[in-house]
């Protein structure tokens, strides 16, 4: 088991009286990418406060490597990206990442790192002068500090632009490369998931899925969504492929995967009467969103 | 220890950059000086000089200015973090809660420290190069100094521990209010109506004087005024001064920073960022 970055067993914790993780399992390899998926206070955030040992859990294991929670080693080894951390408004950039390197103990290269995350000329501007992204990307140059065995990036993509999603790929990407574990917490499943090792789904403090995106996708089964643009007459294409008339020129019609390809020839055999073939295949949101209500029933 | 002093010299780094530092120590000057000239009047007619005088007025603006001063910087130092959730960062460093207690309480008590000093430091000299100064009123005004860095470290410990119970910064600020007004107003308010309710009974000859000087700002009182025989005191201040032995003010103000920064880092143990 030592060989695990990270081992969640069985985890359960209570607030008040309300149940906000029950029966939790999840383990990472060094260098996995994993993205935990969930709606808000669904307890993603509280498990990552678990595994870093802020919050105590009532039942189950969590390990670090070897290390307990919160112990002197587990600390050493993780970097953590708080759900929408500020800084202290009148330290600098350079000041506020110079401490974090100081109290981690290694001598990281500072200004590089800045210069990393894209606040190479912003360094020495209060962060009160920051924007939400900038803040965000502060935030990141601290997790890159050291080499951590495990990475905990709570909501790393809220308040970052397109272009930014794809520097937070890149530097998940590098730390993954250098051996770290990197769990990504999330609300919604953008590209930034998508592109993980797995996606582990919870719903209301449960594990609901964890697995990858392409076995997610098959076992969920969703069904591709085909638009169909008539040449003339929609009502009567609408009658010959039983789907419905969405405006005034096009059906649409659903499929599971596995009947795509004869749906298709039946389009085709229509010949003319058919302009156009849309074909969309189930987007990531349905796929949270299929987990998620699976969970419900 | 590299941890502990990297904390402490952000935490200096941010009061000199929010201009706390040169606030304060210029409100210290100001008072301190407006003082040292509004005391110069009755020198002489008193046979003493004019420092001592300046000492009394001064030990007077500290009981107020010094637990107010420590309050606004330390109200912040654990809510203002959860607010801006940089303490659940900092707490996944390797820094123990205890340490960063400690850097934060060391930079502060510093801060603190420059400004008394500057501050009393400047009226003092003022009042030696116009009205003299003797041996006996150098020595009050250092007393004064280090007992005001005294007093300011029991608010400085109180401060936390307000600031590690209160959601959030704004209610921390608010319970620092509070506090200063029990401990600088209400407090001998309360002792003074119990003890013309008393009528000079038991509870005025052996209760009162130890319950006065368990407060910090009593005992900071007490003992700056207690060897200054030469200026006029409030009545019941001297009756609790003769009553009490001589170690007992000093005693109060040395146990209660050590007793407000266990009783802190009690509270910020149980604090979840
Ligand atoms: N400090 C707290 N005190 C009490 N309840 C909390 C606290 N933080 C979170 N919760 C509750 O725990 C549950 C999980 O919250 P959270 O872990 O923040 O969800 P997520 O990060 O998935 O949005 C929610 O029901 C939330 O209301
Ligand atoms: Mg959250």
């Amino acid at each position: 088991m030592t060989d695990k970055a990270l081992t969640i067993e069985t985890v359960c914790k209570d607030r008040g009286k309300t149940r906000v993780l029950s029966d939790i399992s999840l383990t990472l390899e060094p260098g996995q990418r994993v993205a935990l998926l969930g709606h808000n206070g669904a307890g993603k955030s509280t498990l990552i406060k678990s595994i870093l040992g802020l919050t105590p859990i009532q039942a189950g294991t969590i390990r670090i490597g070897t290390a307990a929670p919160g112990s002197a080693q587990a600390r050493r080894d993780t970097a953590y990206l708080p759900e929408a951390v500020s800084f202290h408004p009148a330290l600098t950039g350079r000041e506020q990442l110079t401490l974090f390197a100081k109290l981690s103990g290694t001598n990281a290269d500072v200004p590089a790192l800045l210069d990393r995350v894209g606040l190479g000329d912003a360094m020495d501007r209060r962060i009160g002068a920051y924007s939400k992204g900038m803040r965000q990307r502060l935030g990141l140059a601290q997790v890159l500090l050291g080499q951590p065995k495990l990475a905990l990036l709570d909501e790393p993509t809220s308040g970052l632009d397109p272009i930014s999603r794809q520097d937070l790929y890149a530097i998940i990407d590098e730390l993954a490369a250098q051996g770290t574990a990197v769990l990504i917490a999330s609300h919604a499943l953008t590209e930034v998931e998508a592109r993980t090792d797995r996606i582990a789904i919870m719903r209301k403090g449960r594990m609901v899925a964890d697995d990858t995106l392409a076995n997610l996708s098959a076992l969920a089964g969703l069904p591709i969504r085909l638009r169909v643009r008539a040449r003339a007459n929609a009502d009567a294409l609408a009658a010959e492929l039983g789907g419905n008339r969405i405006n005034g020129a096009s059906v649409e019609l659903l499929c599971s995967p596995a009947d795509k390809m004869q749906a298709l020839r039946r389009i085709a055999g229509l010949g003319d009467a058919v302009a156009d073939v849309e074909m969309t295949p189930p987007k990531l949101e349905d796929l949270c969103r299929h987990y998620a209500q699976e969970a419900l029933q | 220890m590299t941890r502990f002093l990297a904390i402490t010299r952000t935490e200096m780094l941010i009061l000199r950059r929010n201009r706390w530092l040169l606030v304060a120590t210029l409100i210290m000057v100001l008072f301190a000086l407006a003082l040292t000239f509004a005391g110069s009047a009755p020198t002489g007619t008193l046979g003493v000089d004019m420092l001592t005088v300046s000492v009394a007025s001064m030990t007077t603006l500290s009981v107020y200015l010094a637990p107010l001063l420590a309050l606004m910087i330390s109200f912040d130092a654990i809510a203002g973090d959860v607010d801006r959730g940089s303490l659940s960062l900092l707490l996944s460093y390797p820094a123990g809660r205890g340490e960063i207690l400690l850097g934060k309480f060391t930079a502060h008590l510093a801060a603190l420290a420059f400004a008394m000093t500057v501050g009393f430091g400047t009226a003092g000299a003022v009042a030696a190069w116009f009205g003299g100064a003797g041996a006996d009123s150098l020595f009050a005004l250092g007393r004064l100094i280090v007992t005001s860095i005294l007093l300011g470290a029991v608010f400085l410990a109180l401060g936390y521990l307000l600031s590690a119970l209160a959601r959030g910064a704004t209610a921390a600020a608010g319970l620092s209010a509070g506090l200063w007004l029990v401990f600088v107003v209400l407090y001998d308010l309360g002792l003074l109506g119990a003890v013309v309710m008393d009528k000079g009974g038991v509870f005025t000859q052996s209760v009162f004087p130890w319950v006065m000087v368990a407060n910090p700002a009593d005992a900071f009182r007490l003992w700056n005024i207690a060897a200054t025989e030469g200026v006029a005191m409030a009545s019941g201040m001297t009756g609790a001064a003769q009553a009490l032995p001589a170690w007992a003010a000093p005693a109060s103000l040395l146990v209660w920073p050590i007793l407000g920064f266990a009783l802190a880092r009690l509270a910020f143990r149980r604090v979840e960022p």
